[in-house]
């Protein structure tokens, strides 16, 4: 009985341990989406570019497509911009941009001035789009299935490794999928 | 007193201050005061996604502001707390809510203080129980050889 009351501090301190070592494997600015596997709301923005096209949701619906939320003021997007602008060469995946919070002259210089690997560019200066898709901050990127479900949720910049350990192949699952 | 009654008011109108400190924008504001005070309390209980632990009544982010002007939206719309409440949460998650709502997952996490206060009293029953056993020890009679060695003592033969 001594024996095991003595041991008693000790062992409740390896199991705080643990549970502290466990908590440090936890990241919690990484949310759970509550949007993954639920259809693409309705929007529609104006556009940013001198182009006039702006970005709805039937834009993006039918086939595997990337929304990507940047914004001029966003550091994090000048980051993975080199990275989305190799795919956007390529011709990889429709990538869809959405300038968020942003004054659109900014927006458009910031396309001039980094590159521009968006198929259609809208702005959404009051978040509504961004509230509708759980948005935390910017850079943010969503993958859509050809049916306009929400199927992946990046938060922060995409780097190179990110793009060819996640991103690559949840683009390549989704597009085995049927129409 | 009437220095006593000054220094009340005196807190008063501090207090009064200090609320006006942490409002909302004055853009934002709403006409209807009863409104208002709804956006403002349903504000308190929604975390700024951005900055995790504030609310967004705390928070000066861009995103929080966008989110008190939607609150205020839909207030107007005529949505209940609740419906509000629901909208946010069904794009965030309840990580959204300050307040994590009483479900099985969050059980324990409700349950924790009652828990740990119930495992203090018991650790402290025990501790009791100990003490009176070793006290009750302590005070047992003496034994033969103790009492004539006590009386010698007494009787200063020895020391």
């Amino acid at each position: 009985m001594r024996i095991i009351s003595s041991f008693a501090p000790l062992v409740v301190m390896a199991l705080i341990s643990v549970l502290l070592a466990l908590g440090l494997r936890h990241d919690p600015q990484n949310l759970p989406s509550a949007m993954i596997d639920r259809p693409l709301p309705a929007f529609d923005l104006p556009p940013v570019r001198a182009e006039p096209d702006g970005l709805k949701r039937a834009d993006v619906i039918g086939e595997v497509a990337m929304i990507n939320v940047f914004a001029s003021w966003c550091e994090g997007c000048r980051i993975e911009h080199p990275v989305l602008m190799r795919a956007s060469r390529a011709g990889r995946v429709p990538i869809y941009g959405v300038d968020w919070k942003d004054d659109r002259a900014k927006g458009a210089a910031w396309l001039i001035r980094h590159g521009d690997p968006y198929t259609r560019v809208g702005a959404d200066i009051n978040s509504a789009l961004a509230i509708d898709l759980g948005l935390t901050g910017a850079p943010e990127t969503y993958i859509i299935d050809r049916k306009g479900r929400i199927r992946y949720k990046q938060i922060g910049p995409i780097t190179d490794n990110i793009w060819i350990d996640t991103i690559e192949p949840i683009l390549r699952k989704l597009e085995q999928e049927g129409p | 007193m009437t220095q006593f009654r000054a220094f009340l008011i005196f807190i008063m109108m501090f207090g009064a201050f200090s609320q006006t400190a942490y409002a909302a924008l004055p853009d934002e504001v709403l006409a209807d005061p009863i409104l208002e005070a709804r956006a403002r309390n349903l504000s308190k209980t929604l975390r700024c996604v951005v900055c995790k632990n504030q609310s967004i009544d705390d928070s000066n982010a861009p995103l929080a502001r966008d989110m008190r002007l939607l609150v205020r939206e839909r207030l107007v719309a005529g949505d209940s707390d609740s419906q509000v409440r629901d909208y946010l949460v069904a794009r965030y998650g309840n990580f959204i809510l300050l307040r994590p709502p009483l479900q099985p997952n969050t059980l324990l996490l409700w349950l924790a203080p009652a828990i740990f206060t119930l495992l203090g009293f018991i650790g402290f029953a025990i501790f009791m129980r100990r003490s009176k056993a070793i006290q009750a020890e302590q005070i047992k009679p003496l034994s033969p050889e103790e009492q004539t060695k006590l009386a010698k003592i007494e009787q200063g033969q020895e020391k």
